[in-house]
């Protein structure tokens, strides 16, 4: 949901990096997004396209990395990747786990010249 | 040239929401964000809740709508400190607004600061507004497919309330399911079934809420 405020959001930190290192251009944009994050990294990149109009970051390619779920359990000390929304582990099927990863969204890194 | 970035795309909000929490810590204030859909009872749970809570804590509330003052008229009724919050449009309350309501309130003033979010089951859950807990209420009406439609909201809540568990008679719905359902995605959700008309669960939701009010209390008297 609202994939045009944060595509807004990324296209201005992109170009405040930009600045801050002197960059004539953005080129690319790495970004990792969790599974359970509710984003839809497809919308990002249409309307990355239109927002970058005119701006230093115009025709940046997105690149957009999707993260897994990735829990610990409590009860039997597994690592995994669980399904999404099944808050399950993997390896014993307990549902006291907690989750490490799978809500992220955030820029990574910048591509500049 | 590649440069190493990290920065939360949802950074506007985060921020705020830090800056939210921070100032709530300062002044010992516990704030509910209570979740649900448009006719789950956000409303009437507050005043409920609030009524429980009011001899032994101070109760302030801010009231969420996309627009209109109904709600925070009916709490106004109880003599405690409300601001109506319109949206004015907009699926959900973000850190910010509540950042632009605080200073309405003498927050010294207030132990508990009850949010009524805007009636959604989807957006409310994606955006953080500084708050210590989450309730989330499905309503038996709704039907009990909810938590498996609407996972996100469930995921997020520190507590579930199923709302309206006196109209459990006339509705096919299988709250055992909802329960095991949200636990699946959510394990340490407290879950209450609670009904208005008939006062289940209304004590048992105000001894818990009075706990972590007193909790946050101490912690910054200390």
């Amino acid at each position: 949901m609202h994939e045009l405020a944060l595509t807004q959001s990324i296209l201005n930190i992109a170009l405040t990096e930009a600045t801050v290192h002197r960059a004539n251009r953005v080129l690319k944009i790495n970004i990792k997004v969790g599974v359970l994050s509710g984003i839809l990294p497809e919308l990002v990149q249409e309307y990355f396209n239109i927002v970058s109009c005119g701006t230093a970051a115009e025709q940046a390619l997105l690149l957009i990395e999707k993260m897994p779920a990735r829990i610990s359990c409590f009860d039997c000390g597994a690592h995994g990747i669980t399904e999404s929304y099944i808050f399950t582990c993997p390896a014993c099927n307990s549902s006291h786990i907690s989750l490490l990863e799978g809500r992220e969204f955030y820029v990574d890194s910048l591509e500049i010249e | 040239m590649e440069i190493k970035v990290i920065r939360q795309i949802m950074e506007w909000n985060e921020d705020c929401s830090a800056e939210i929490k921070e100032l709530l810590k300062k002044n010992s204030v516990l704030m509910v964000n209570i979740m649900g859909s448009p006719g789950a009872g956000k409303t009437s749970l507050i005043i409920e809740l609030a009524a429980r809570l009011k001899p032994s804590f101070r109760v302030g509330v801010i009231e969420g709508d996309v627009a209109g003052q109904i709600d925070a008229l009916r709490i106004a009724k109880l003599n405690l400190p409300v601001v109506q919050l319109n949206t004015a449009g907009a699926c959900h309350i973000e850190a910010m607004s509540i950042k632009h309501i605080l200073p309405y309130f003498d927050l010294q003033q207030v132990d508990v600061l009850f949010v009524e979010n805007i009636g959604n089951l989807v957006c409310p859950a994606e955006f953080n507004i500084g708050e210590d807990l989450r309730l989330a209420l499905l309503s038996i009406p709704e039907g009990d497919d909810k938590v498996e439609k609407y996972p996100l909201m469930f995921s997020v809540a520190d507590a579930l309330v199923i709302h309206k568990y006196d109209m459990k008679t006339y509705f096919a719905f299988d709250d055992i399911m909802v329960e095991a359902q949200t636990k699946a995605i959510n394990p340490l959700v407290n879950v209450f079934r609670a009904s208005i008309i008939q006062g289940d669960g209304l004590a048992e939701l105000a001894t818990w809420l009075g706990a972590k009010i007193t909790a946050k209390n101490i912690m910054q008297n200390s």
